[in-house]
């Protein structure tokens, strides 16, 4: 019996190529006749402006200026609408604002020329007045009486908001023996993908079909929405995703430059090509994560948590993303708060406000990483109170498996969680005694040493309920299409994307094993419209969860096939025959025949089949998740780290995680993910910020100069650990893992840097990313 | 991020480099391009004509003559920082360049392009200052110029150097018997200095004897500060005079009185470090 492929540390298929420099990126490749786009964005936060645009569309070389005018004869505008937020204000957006900008690096003209240089020597030239008007960018401003409006009309910023309630809050909080409360401040964030975001749209004339190439992590959503806006059939439109040189959630919304691309190059009937550059990456891919957060934990006198009062304000940005809507995060950001503890009640009202800044949208771990902060800070302070160890006042109150499945007060569906088996994985990984004797070594010699722990629970693989329910066309199923190659190699298309996070790989050791043949003779692509079956793309860590259930399904299916025909061609019971490592076995065990041998049979030599027996060579599979909305995970995360009582610089030493993504499909990929996870939520923790100028509304993190990402001096050594409980109601058994690092960083190293400044008998940092001079005020050596 | 137009030029020899300059005004020296082209392709710099000196003789020579070291301006910052003349003469140098960027930026960016970019953060203008280095000038019209380097950095990316000239090597005094002391205070290892500082000390009878220092990152521009060096010699607490004396930049990720808090620990650093040293 041959190694299982699945849970093998095998390597990336593509890793090879990518790493040799033979990736094909959006910008790898281009059409004959093409034209680069340029666009010229708003220098303002709010503007209104008139466009002369002759100058420019004299200069040599230029094709055409466009402006809001001419893309709407081909392409209708859109609006967030979502039943999930009903009474949403989220206005109408086109391809290019019309005379009036609602944030800074809105597009507002489109230059299409014979280069790129030209193309801006252009947008240069266009004679632009701009007219300033009143902006917003502060989140407690926009909501302030008298706060000017985001976009003219409204009667306030507010676009949306709810009250969550359960149980009975007012009592507990009454009658708490212990109630402690603090205000979190998020700052803004967004995702920096290596390859920025793109388009390469070709209009064919002739048949009135888009083919468009983007950098993108969900093409058949693309397509839809392309088809929608440009007023085209379906299966007119091809979006191919090829290789994607990360997403992070900055690659699943519909953004205008993009959408203008596509009608540019249909209204013009020539290729278009853009790539968005770096300073346009900053200005205009969604950011997230910006909030203020204040939370109240009630306590009874035996330290068991009664209940959380949450409020919680999120900044929008201009509008609503489409077609998800940016509201999405705060309730990720609710539905995570508490969700490992055991607690009876709960209120929390939600505020999600307009301001004149680009819009936000799902960003890796969505709201997760601040549920867990806050919740994880008032564990910190509610232990404190009580002057007992933190991780026994978590291990009081963690759920137990027993206890699941639940819905929480904040209606996060809790199911197969192991809390405490992780807790004690991760204090054996971190040999917690002698740990603590370090510190306490280190702090008598004067270091300011800080240990963070943080629990966390994460939704992944949402399933079709959520935005089905929402009346939000977004794929939560998915299909594979497997195919015996008359050679014996089996081939497959899945609707899973690949952007770069390796899951081609793990559905490929996943349908050697559902076939029975070796992984290296399994090769699945993905990502273009014209070849994969429909499906959801990458979002929401689902490709090994839902994409890993449908390339089982494929691969059963594809055997049952090969086994019809085998059994007509051995004159044998299917039941009875087996394939194993490529070969057709009989019911002893003994190879009959190669899946070549049959392969060849089946394609070229069908005459020697019996009559009536017409098997195919291909099989598809198409996923349906029923029952649970969402797969939650659970890990245990802890760093130490060393603040700089001089600088006010924090540097991680080491971090520890245990994490419980069911089944594993390849631990190369998943400690790979666990570890970039980790990395974006130290960079959350300690550096990225998107700032703002209060005064004027400026972006002020327009470079990577300026938005500090964490770089490989940053990241300490991270050790992992795994608790692995399948989930039982699928066939393979996984859950995600793609953003689970980053989804308890922020959290255990906001911890550790108070435990730290808690140890120096300074005060506490409140706001992330903790910068230098936060912990130098806290430690009251900076004014 | 694609330059505006611009006219290249590559001169074989100095003589032709320094025409270029006179004759057009809006031309740009282009030494190793690290924080130049970057400029051009957000076209925050937008010359007409690029004067490429990358193909100019030996402009790029580290010698010592018997008064002084000489570090041509072309002299890329990965061979000024491993040079053997300059660990024995101005080791300075050495200690500020291991906080200069990544060896990739280093491999390509030269001493005179950053001594004549005088980003308000780089190390190298604070070294050259502290070093009491003469910055030696060629134009077309006037020859060669003489520049002490404390008078040579005039505010944030501003110098002395006239639009028709071009910087041609430092010229360092060889100081037997000082000693130097360089650290910064960044975000990430390799970005630029939030605060850094440059000193030079000599010590004589278990005493300093005479002591120069300048701040990077913290002004527009660094310059020596002749009360602060008095009060370190004297052993008085020359931190407290640094709020009365810098006007430190501000900026979104640090405040300016986060950047005088740096600076004051940099110069009890430094000073603690002169006396116990002496």
């Amino acid at each position: 019996m041959p190694d299982r492929a699945i849970g093998r540390a095998l390597p990336r298929d593509a890793s090879r190529r990518l790493v040799a420099g033979g990736g094909r990126f959006l910008d790898d490749h281009a059409e004959r006749g093409e034209l680069h786009a340029a666009f010229l964005r708003s220098p303002l936060p709010h503007a209104r402006f008139t466009l002369h645009t002759d100058a420019a569309a004299a200069l040599p070389g230029v094709a055409a200026v466009l402006t809001a005018r001419d893309l709407a004869a081909v392409c209708r505008p859109w609006r967030t609408v979502s039943k999930g937020f009903p009474g949403l204000v989220s206005p109408e957006q086109a391809p290019l604002a019309d005379g009036r900008a609602s944030w800074q690096g809105e597009p507002v003209a489109m230059v299409l020329a014979a280069s790129r240089a030209i193309a801006e020597d252009a947008a240069e030239a266009i004679d632009a007045a701009w007219e300033e008007l009143p902006a917003v960018t502060d989140v407690q401003a926009a909501l302030a009486p008298g706060a000017p409006p985001v976009h003219p009309g409204l009667e306030g910023n507010r676009a949306w908001g709810t009250t969550i309630r359960h149980g009975d809050p007012d009592a507990a909080f009454a009658a708490a023996a212990l109630v402690v409360e603090e205000r979190l401040v998020f700052t803004r964030h967004t995702g920096v993908p290596l390859e920025p975001r793109g388009a390469l749209a070709l209009w064919e004339k002739g048949t009135g079909a888009l083919t468009i190439r983007l950098s993108h992590q969900m093409p058949h959503q693309m397509r839809l929405h392309l088809a929608e806006q440009l007023g085209l059939p379906v299966n007119r439109v091809r979006v191919v995703a090829a290789d994607v040189g990360g997403g992070f959630g900055i690659k699943m919304h519909v953004y205008q430059d993009e959408m203008a691309v596509a009608a540019a190059s249909r209204l013009l009937a020539r290729p278009v090509r853009w790539v968005a550059d770096r300073l346009e990456s900053m200005l205009a891919d969604i950011h997230a994560r910006e909030h203020v957060v204040t939370a109240r934990l009630a306590v009874d006198a035996e330290g068991h948590m009664l209940g959380f009062d949450v409020q919680d304000l999120q900044g929008l940005g201009a509008v609503s993303v489409y077609p998800r809507s940016s509201t999405v995060e705060a309730m990720s950001l609710l539905r995570t708060l508490g969700a490992p503890y055991r607690f009876a009640h709960a209120r929390a009202r939600i505020d999600s406000v307009l301001q004149n800044k680009v819009p936000t949208g799902q960003y890796r771990a969505v709201g997760a990483p601040i549920g867990c902060a806050v919740t994880e800070r008032l564990i910190e302070k509610a232990a404190a109170a009580r002057g007992e160890d933190a991780l026994a006042f978590r291990a009081r109150n963690l759920l137990r498996a027993e206890e699941m499945p639940l819905v929480n007060g904040f209606g996060a569906a809790l199911h197969g969680l192991h809390h405490h088996a992780a807790l004690e994985k991760a204090r054996a990984l971190m040999d917690l005694p002698a740990l603590r004797a370090e510190i306490a070594a280190g702090r008598a010699a004067g270091r300011l040493l800080g240990l963070g722990l943080a629990v966390t629970v994460e939704f992944t693989a949402s399933g079709p309920a959520i935005y089905g329910g929402a009346g939000v066309p977004v794929a939560a199923t998915d299909t594979v299409v497997a195919t015996l190659e008359p050679t014996g190699e089996v081939s497959a298309q899945a609707s899973i994307t690949e952007i770069g996070q390796g899951i081609t790989q793990g559905l490929a050791q996943v349908l050697a094993d559902a076939v029975g043949v070796p992984a290296g003779a399994v090769r699945v692509e993905a990502g273009d419209t014209a070849a994969a079956p429909h499906g959801g793309g990458a979002w929401a860590s689902r490709g090994a969860a839902i994409g890993g259930e449908a390339a089982w399904g494929a691969g059963r299916a594809l055997r049952a096939q090969l086994l019809d025909a085998a059994g007509a061609l051995l004159q044998a019971e299917p039941g009875t025959l087996d394939i194993s490592d490529g070969a057709i076995l009989d019911a002893a065990g003994t190879p009959r025949m190669t899946l070549a041998e049959l392969g060849r049979l089946m394609l070229f030599r069908g005459h020697e089949l019996p009559r009536g027996v017409t098997p195919s060579l291909s099989a598809a599979f198409h996923y349906r998740r029923e029952g649970d909305a969402t797969l939650a995970n659970n890990g245990v995360h802890a760093a130490l780290v060393e603040l700089d009582g001089g600088s006010g610089l924090v540097r991680v030493l080491r971090y520890w995680m245990v994490g419980d993504c069911g089944r594993v499909l390849n631990p190369l990929l998943v400690d790979g993910q666990y570890r970039g996870g980790i990395a974006t939520g130290i960079g959350e923790a300690l550096l990225e910020a998107c700032r703002y100028d209060a005064d004027s509304g400026q972006f002020l993190s327009g470079t990577l100069a300026d938005y500090l990402l964490p770089m490989a001096t940053d990241i300490p050594d991270i050790t992992l650990g795994h608790v692995e409980t399948p989930y039982p109601r699928s066939a393979v058994g996984a859950k995600g893992a793609g953003e689970s690092g980053t989804c308890g960083a922020p959290a255990a190293i906001l911890n550790a840097v108070n435990d730290a400044l808690a140890a120096a008998g300074g005060g506490a940092v409140t706001e992330l990313p903790i910068q230098p001079v936060a912990v130098l005020r806290a430690l009251g050596r900076l004014a | 991020m694609t330059p505006a137009r611009f006219a290249y030029a590559r001169p074989a020899t100095l003589d032709a480099a320094l025409d270029m300059l006179a004759r057009e005004e809006e031309a740009t020296p282009l030494a190793g391009g690290q924080s130049l082209v970057p400029m051009m392709a957000m076209r925050v710099a937008r010359p007409a004509l690029l004067v490429d000196l990358n193909a100019l003789p030996g402009l790029d020579a580290i010698e010592a003559t018997p008064g002084v070291l000489r570090i041509g301006a072309l002299a890329r910052h990965a061979a000024v920082l491993d040079h053997e003349l300059v660990a024995a003469e101005a080791p300075l140098l050495a200690l500020a360049l291991r906080e200069v960027a990544h060896p990739a930026i280093r491999n390509r960016g030269t001493l005179g392009g950053s001594l004549c970019l005088a980003d308000p953060a780089a190390e190298l203008p604070a070294c050259m200052v502290a070093l009491d280095a003469t910055l030696v000038l060629a134009s077309a019209a006037r020859g060669e110029r003489r520049v002490a380097a404390r008078d040579f950095f005039a505010g944030l990316y501003a110098t002395a150097r006239r639009a028709d000239e071009l910087l041609l090597r430092a010229e360092i005094p060889r100081a037997p018997g000082w000693s130097p002391w360089f650290e910064e205070v960044a975000r990430r290892r390799g970005d630029y200095a939030i605060a850094g500082l440059a000193v030079m000390a000599r010590r004589e009878a278990g005493r300093i004897a005479a002591l120069r220092l300048a701040f990077c990152g913290v002004e527009a521009a660094p310059r020596r500060l002749p009360e602060v060096e008095a009060a370190v010699i004297e052993g008085r607490d020359a931190a407290a005079l640094l709020p009365g004396l810098l006007a430190p930049l501000g900026s979104a990720e640090a405040p300016a009185a986060y950047r005088l808090h740096l600076a004051q620990l940099l110069l009890r650093r430094a000073t603690e470090h002169a006396h116990a040293a002496a």
